[in-house]
């Protein structure tokens, strides 16, 4: 049978309808277009899909089982390595990972892992009923802080191993970044919800409204009889361009806008926690978070939405697939072009106008690339005299934030780099004995996968060292 | 869930509470807020601790009914539950080496300025209160603040009780009579601790205030409680969650404080309004 050379296309809600609706953009492969995605795998020998793996899933022994139909196998090997596969399915960039190195793309496309991922996850979260066995206890007692991806994972890695897990999350919800920051048409928070109550089931406990660092401090969690402690509080507070207006109202960090949606749930009708909805969006910077922002900002019901980024379509460090869905979506790309001000609503005649100090524009300067940077990017240099004015109601800052400082000023001996991310060695201990740590509050903003295998390579380290005690 | 033990009116718009909640009690400090959620739905809203009782688990809060949030809660009972309720947040007040303070509250802000009041009396410190309110009706925490206060005035607008005016007015005879204060904490509305700033600058006295912004996580991840303090000719961001929400009352831009929080003032006025007529109706 000849091979099919182009991947098998994901089904997706039609782009003008759901630029209006918080329902998932992805509708997922259907068992028909799974088998056959599944049958363009060459299974060959040597695999390099499992080494572009952060957490070396068993990629071509759970496509067999695609094909043989046997989707329930196919999940018990996936979750061998991850604990949230119909996460990492939905928001892994599996063309930088796995993907990018399957055999059959070096002719045509590669097999398209990550659609068959979430296949079997979805299949198994639908179909299998009977609750997951406790693992026996082993008797040895490990907390975890924050539950994003990489507390997650740690805690269901070590909880399958028998160790009694309790996470500590700061919020009402668990799930990190996976509940307050991805937005719904991108990761259905019912498809979080299942996963942290998969790990429930391993016997994971988990204590909402506990800030470690605050509430609690990690020594006060040994004193508690925990025995090491996984730290994964994620990423912590955005940064500002610092430029004039960022104090208006209409100007908000990712972070804040996201939340506001996610997590308060401001995108449903009547919502508690208000949101600005209307009018011209401007959302500055080109990663995920910023297409999520954009993205959200539309289906609020905003009537034209800007992405401003400072580099050129091709230096966009959102993932391919992510920004072709926001342009099919309508949003416009204002690329090599930097914000300088944030400009406000000001009534000379009456200082108690409601409408003062809101945003009405927000004044930029085009740019264009230079040399090369120390990482390789052309680096944008301003056009003189080439400012204009974009008119837009509200901004929404992108680019990026820094590490939370609540357990390093709270944990004696616990070092961290000079942006603030605590330092690790190759096996994610810090340098606390017994205190390890992975995800954004070790790197800064980066991937869910990326935090997930630091929580595995932690797991993996905790273990180790406990288990011979 | 977070059991309400003990409920109080301190005026007809003023609650006083006290929570269950072990931990917190634990930890909290003059100055530390919480933050909680009434109900599954509810929205998050960030509360001073108005003092713990540490032996029993219970963390005081005093709130003043201004939206939809605060409306829901003040229906609330005794033996009923709050569905989150996290913290000690912030930073506590920086009590230490002050001889001779002066604690400025003004209206609901008394729930957040008594026990800073409380702590200073502890640690030894000469304590002059002036606490502030609209008229006699709203007067709250009278009894406890005279207990703290080595030097007490109470001040309403309208002269109903105590002296007519605004706190500043006895803050100035002082500082111009020559009294030296260490420090003056001053907490309340912005526009009042704008003004305790102005008159207490050309005498050169440290100012404290407590800011109170609109808050989502409280834990330093959203920045919505961000604010701009002017230090050495250059504008700062700092977020009051994790940064305050103490600040030098002389760095803080006030006037962009009481912007951003008027960010929603039609929502919220909305949304209180449709959270009294389910009140009315039930």
């Amino acid at each position: 049978m000849a091979i099919v050379q182009k991947k098998n296309e994901m089904p997706t809600q039609d782009a003008k309808e759901r630029a209006h609706n918080f329902k998932e953009v992805a509708i997922g492969y259907d068992e028909k277009i799974a088998n056959l995605e599944a049958e363009r795998c060459l299974n060959c020998k040597n695999r390099p899909c499992v080494e572009g793996c952060p957490v070396n899933i068993n990629i071509p022994e759970f496509i067999q089982k695609v094909k043989e139909k046997k989707y329930e196998e196919a999940y018990n090997i996936i979750t061998e390595s991850s604990s949230l596969p119909a996460v990492c399915g939905r928001v892994c960039p599996q063309e930088s990972q796995c993907e990018s190195k399957c055999t059959l793309g070096i002719k045509f496309e590669p097999v398209g892992i990550g659609r068959l991922e979430r296949f079997v996850a979805d299949y198994h979260n639908n179909n299998y009923k009977e609750k997951v066995k406790e693992p026996i206890k082993n008797g040895h007692k490990v907390a975890i802080v924050g539950s994003g991806p990489s507390g997650l994972t740690c805690a269901g890695d070590l909880a399958k191993k028998g160790y009694e897990v309790t996470i500590y999350e700061a919020l009402h919800t668990a799930g990190g970044v996976l509940v307050y920051g991805i937005p719904e048409f991108r990761l259905p928070k019912k498809i979080v919800a299942k996963e942290v109550d998969t790990l429930k089931e391993l016997g994971v406990k988990i204590e909402t409204n506990v800030v470690i660092g605050k509430t609690l401090t990690i020594d006060e969690l040994f004193d508690m009889g925990y025995e090491a402690i996984f730290v994964g509080s994620g990423a912590g507070l955005p940064v500002f361009m610092n430029i004039k207006g960022e104090g208006l109202k209409g100007v908000y960090s990712a972070n804040e806008y996201l939340t506001r949606s996610n997590l308060m749930k401001a995108y449903e009708e009547n919502p508690v926690t208000p949101i600005m909805k209307k009018g011209k969006v401007a959302v500055v910077g080109g990663g995920n978070v910023a297409m999520d922002a954009a993205r959200t900002a539309l289906r609020l019901g905003a009537e034209k939405v800007y992405i401003i980024y400072r580099r050129s379509m091709e230096e966009l460090p959102a993932r391919k697939e992510e920004v072709e869905h926001a342009i099919e979506e309508g949003i416009e790309f204002k690329v090599l072009v930097n914000p300088i001000e944030i400009l406000g609503y000001e009534n000379k005649e009456n200082a108690r106008d409601e409408k003062n100090a809101s945003v009405i524009g927000i004044k930029c300067v085009k740019m264009e690339l230079g040399e090369k940077d120390e990482k390789g990017r052309r680096k944008p240099i301003e056009v003189k005299n080439s400012e204009f004015v974009l008119d837009v109601d509200t901004v929404v800052m992108a680019i990026g934030t820094s590490p939370n400082p609540l357990i390093k000023d709270t944990t004696k001996g616990l070092e961290v780099n000079n942006r603030g991310g605590i330092i690790i060695d190759e096996k994610g201990l810090t340098s606390r004995e017994n205190v390890y740590a992975g995800g954004d509050a070790v790197t800064g903003a980066a991937t869910v996968i990326s935090a997930m295998g630091a929580g595995k390579i932690a797991a993996r380290a905790i273990d180790e060292k406990l288990k011979n005690k | 869930m977070y059991k309400i033990v003990t409920k109080k009116f301190l005026n007809s718009t003023v609650v006083q509470m006290e929570i269950e909640a072990p931990l917190v009690a634990k930890k909290a400090k003059p100055g530390q807020f919480i933050i909680l959620r009434v109900d599954e739905r509810g929205e998050r809203i960030p509360l001073t601790v108005a003092g713990v009782n540490e032996k029993e688990g219970l963390v005081k809060i005093i709130f003043q009914v201004v939206g939809a949030t605060t409306e829901v809660l003040k229906h609330k009972n005794e033996g009923d539950f709050l569905q989150d309720f996290v913290g000690p947040l912030g930073v506590a007040t920086h009590t230490e080496g002050k001889k001779k303070v002066c604690v400025i509250g003004g209206g609901v802000g008394c729930a957040i300025a008594m026990p800073v009041a409380e702590e200073f009396h502890k640690i030894g410190a000469e304590v002059t209160s002036i606490i502030g309110f609209r008229n006699k009706d709203l007067v709250i925490l009278e009894d406890e603040f005279k207990g703290f206060s080595d030097e007490f005035i109470m001040m309403t607008d309208d002269g109903s009780y105590g002296r007519e005016g605004n706190v500043t007015i006895p803050l100035k005879e002082m500082l111009e009579k020559g009294v030296k204060f260490d420090e003056i904490i001053a907490i309340g509305p912005l526009i009042m601790m704008k003004f305790v700033v102005l008159t207490a600058k050309p005498f050169n006295v440290p100012v404290t205030v407590s800011m109170n912004p609109i808050m989502i996580d409280g834990t330093g991840m959203c920045g919505c409680c961000r604010l701009t303090l002017n230090r050495n000719g250059e504008r700062i961001t700092k977020f009051a969650c994790v940064d305050g929400p103490d600040f030098n009352g002389y760095e803080v831009d006030f006037d962009e404080a009481m912007s951003r929080g008027r960010s929603y003032i039609e929502f919220e006025r909305h949304a209180h309004e449709e959270a009294c007529n389910l009140f009315k109706k039930a």
